[in-house]
Order: structure tokens, then sequence, then C-alpha cells
């Protein structure tokens, strides 16, 4: 039992201030630093500063260890008897026009078919991409809307940026009825939005900031369930895991980190660092056992989360420019990756080649998603449009089991 | 005089707790980082391969989809003959 009550250090703490400077000693300060509320964690005598650096140094080595003795082959040697993707040439279907400045961000709606956008104008804008017709617009009061998401009812849309928050419109089916009248501010951040998803159901929200956190909020009463902390910088992305693997997401920041959260608790589970610059876009492999990310230092990484490391980076020695948005196909065999060239490489994920190059967006593609069926997928650029593209024709095509009788000619 | 080695001492001090605390957290972190089990890169391999060529068929991207099914086809225009 320690006579050190609260009381008694505020006391000394005081006493401490009038003594003369030099009858002090740092160690005694830090016995009686602990302020009765961080006396949480009760200091130990041998857990200082330089004991526990220590410890953290020989963890790091013992974590390095232990992942390179597991790594006995690589990925795309475990793949060389797979089969080949063969040609493999996509059509753009779509391209959807109307907004004023660079495109930063889109989702699509559960019903396969609606789409929404925002901008650095400051636009969000909701489209029928069948038709290109544009269904509703919001004017933000900030520019750069850096975040949209899809509620999965399709009745609403979230979106924020520069505003530090996130906001829900819920969509109405009258077009001429102001949707910002009826917005809803639910998440707020100490700085710039980056990133928001709806989880399973419309009442929640995750959010990723330029505060280096992220948070899960409830829609309906705009209360903070649970803050993520752990990225030493900028949060750029985010992506849930498919539904079937449980309560956890992805994050990559500016400290060049991907984190994986347990949403409930808060905490880190794993963490990896293997790139070179910042981490723009996370998603989930679809069996949700691995995830990949697309990076400033112009590559795509792929990260097993069962062998927690790294087990395939894209990459090419003419792919200079950074990686800002990527997505796998539904099987998990194709990567899209958007570049800062303007171009999207489309990665045999298994073999680690690039399969195909696609152009046609006049400034850097800065958003990317597969449409929920996998029949397609939305790129949207710096030059202020989107673009939906899915699978041209086919003359050949190789499957491991052997050719496959649907198929279009 | 006293006043400014004070206020060196307390900043020292406050800096000296809250570095302890954030170090034993991520000590903390650390200690659970290592603790995960982790599968062979071959096995992680094998059942990431497995999944994909699983579910190959499904996959509109890599089989194509006729025509007829896809949403985004080529609108074309109806003539009366």
């Amino acid at each position: 039992v320690s006579i050190y009550t609260p009381d008694l250090q505020n006391i000394l703490s005081l006493l401490f201030f009038l003594l003369p400077a030099s009858a002090l000693t740092t160690g005694i300060y830090m016995i009686f630093s602990t302020k009765p509320e961080m006396a949480t964690q009760e200091i130990q005598p041998n857990e200082t500063l330089t004991n526990l650096k220590a410890e953290s140094d020989t963890l790091k080595t013992k974590l390095e260890d232990e992942r390179a003795k597991l790594h006995d082959v690589e990925l795309h040697q475990v793949a060389e008897k797979v089969d080949g993707l063969g040609q493999f040439i996509m059509k753009t279907r779509r391209t959807l026009k109307g907004h004023g400045n660079k495109v930063l961000c889109m989702d699509w709606c559960k019903d396969k078919r609606r789409i929404v956008s925002s901008s650095q104008d400051g636009k969000v804008i909701v489209w029928d991409a069948f038709t290109t017709n544009k269904e509703h617009a919001v004017t933000m009061p900030c520019t750069w809307v850096m975040a949209c998401a899809y509620a999965p009812s399709g009745c609403a849309v979230a979106c924020g940026g520069l505003d530090n928050k996130c906001s829900v419109y819920p969509l109405s089916l009258d077009k001429n009825e102001n949707l910002a009248a009826k917005k809803k501010s639910v998440a707020m951040h100490t700085n710039y939005l980056s990133a928001c998803s709806f989880t399973n159901s419309d009442m929640q929200i995750l959010t990723s900031s330029g505060d280096g956190t992220c948070a899960l909020w409830d829609v309906e009463s705009g209360q903070l369930l649970q803050s993520f902390h752990g990225h030493a910088a900028d949060v750029l992305c985010l992506d849930l895991a498919p539904s079937e693997t449980g309560n956890t997401f992805v994050s990559g920041g500016c400290d060049k980190k991907a984190n994986v959260w347990d949403m409930r608790s808060g905490q880190c589970i794993q963490s990896f660092e293997t790139h070179e610059s910042d981490i723009n876009s996370v998603r989930y492999y679809p069996s949700g056992d691995a995830f990949a990310s697309g990076s400033d230092d112009a590559t795509c990484r792929l990260y097993d989360l069962r062998a927690d490391r790294e087990v395939a980076i894209y990459s090419k020695e003419s792919i200079i420019f950074g990686a800002s948005s990527v997505d796998f196909s539904l099987s998990g065999r194709l990567l899209f990756g958007g570049y800062n060239d303007y171009t999207i490489n489309v990665w045999d994920v298994l073999k680690g080649t690039r399969v195909s190059i696609l152009f046609g967006h006049e400034n850097r593609v800065s958003t990317l998603r597969l449409s929920p069926d996998g029949t397609a997928f939305c790129s949207g650029s710096w030059d202020h449009t989107l673009r939906v593209r899915d699978r041209g024709v086919i003359t050949w095509a190789t499957f491991p089991k052997g050719p496959h009788s649907q198929g279009e000619r | 005089m006293c006043d400014h080695r004070c206020f060196v001492y307390e900043i020292v001090k406050m800096s000296g707790s809250s570095n302890l605390v954030a170090m034993k957290k991520i000590v903390q972190q650390l200690r659970f980082e290592a603790s995960i089990n982790r599968v062979k890169v071959s096995q992680a391999a094998a059942d990431l391969q497995q999944f994909c060529m699983q579910n190959a068929l499904q996959d509109p991207l890599l089989t194509g989809v006729s025509s007829s099914t896809n949403p985004f086809r080529p609108q074309k225009v109806c003539s009366f003959l």
C-alpha cells in the first residue's frame, strides 16, 4: 500500500516547485510525477524508459524473425502451375460527365447501377450509371470532398472532406427536394476526412482522417462509438473486412503503415510497414484473408493476414507514379490499380504480372471500385469524369479447368 | 530565476511521464503482435490460390458475360423492320 496518496502527491509536487532546482533529481521527479488520473498503470522501478526501449527493440526483432521463419516460398512460385490469363481487353461502356472539377471519390450502390461521386468543386452527384443521368446533386459547404459512400439500403449517401466532418444525406425520391436541408452531421474530426464507409447497416459509419485517427460513429445520434489510435500521421484510406470474416477493418496512412483493427475493442491487431511512401488505398481480398494496398511508392502490395506478412509486390520499373486506388475482381485473381500517370494497371494477383494497361483518362486516376456484382468497375479521375468499364470481346481465354461454355464471342 | 528552472523541470517532468506511458503502450502492443499465431507463406499462398480457382468461373471480369446479361452492354438502337 502506497503512502503516496493523490493529495500527498500534489502537496509534494508543490514543495518540489519551491525547492532550489539544484536539490532535485529527475529520478525523484519521475516517482512523484504520476498524476492521479494517470496512476492506472503502476510504474514499476525496473520499467524505466531505457528498459522499455530495449524491450521494444527486442520485440521488433523477434517479430521480424518470426515472420521471416515462415517465409518459405513466394506467392508467384506457388502459382507457377496456374494457367495464365491470356489476352485481356476492357472497354469503356459509360463515361459520366458533369463534375466541374477533379473527381476524388466514388462508391457503388448495392443495386449495381447507381453511383455516388464527390469532387474538388464541392459537389456530390448520384448517377444512374446505366443511363448516365444525374439523379441527385448536393453542394457541400466545403471544397475537396475527399470521401463519399453509399448506404447499404441505397437510401442515403455520406460524404465529407475539408470540413473535417462526415455528413449523411437521405436521398429523396422527389428530385426537386433540397437534399441539403435534411443533412445530418455525424462525424467530427480535427482534420480533413479522407475516407468513410457504412458498416453492414445504415446505422454506423467508419471514418478516417488527416488527424491520424479512425472512428466508428452512430449515425442517428452522432455519437462516437469507438476510436482507433495508432497511426503516426494522416490516415488516408480504410476498408471493412467482408462480413463473413468478422468485425475488423484495415487502414493505410502517410506513416507508410497499414493497420488491421478490431472494431469492437479499438485495438490494432496487426501492423504492416513495408511500403516506402504514403499508402493511398487499401482493399480486402474477397476471402478476407488478405488485403492489397496502393502507394505513392508506385507499387501495390498484397499482405496475407494469416501469414502476417507481405506476400507479393506488383511493380514495374516503368511504373514510377503513385497508385491512388486499388480493387480486386470477384475471384481475387485480378487487381485493378489506378495510378497518377493517368492509367489503370491490371495485375494477375497470383503470378504478380501485369495483364493489361488501360488508357482513357486524361488526368490522374483518383478512385476505383468494382461494381457489387463484379461485372464492371468504375474509375474516377482528376479529368472530371468517371468511366465504367467491363470485359471487351473475348477472343480466347484460358481457364484452369479448360474452356468454359459461357463467354462473349 | 527559480521560476524559469522550475518551468523547465516541469516540462521534463511532463515529457518524462508521458514518454513512459507512451513507451509502455508501444511495448504492450508489440508483445500482443509478437504473440499471434502465424501460418507459413506456402500454406497461405495455397489458400489464396484455391480461393481464386474456386471462384474463377463466377468472376464476370475473368469469364466475360454474354451481351444479353451484361448490364452495361453497348446501347443498341431499336429499329422497326
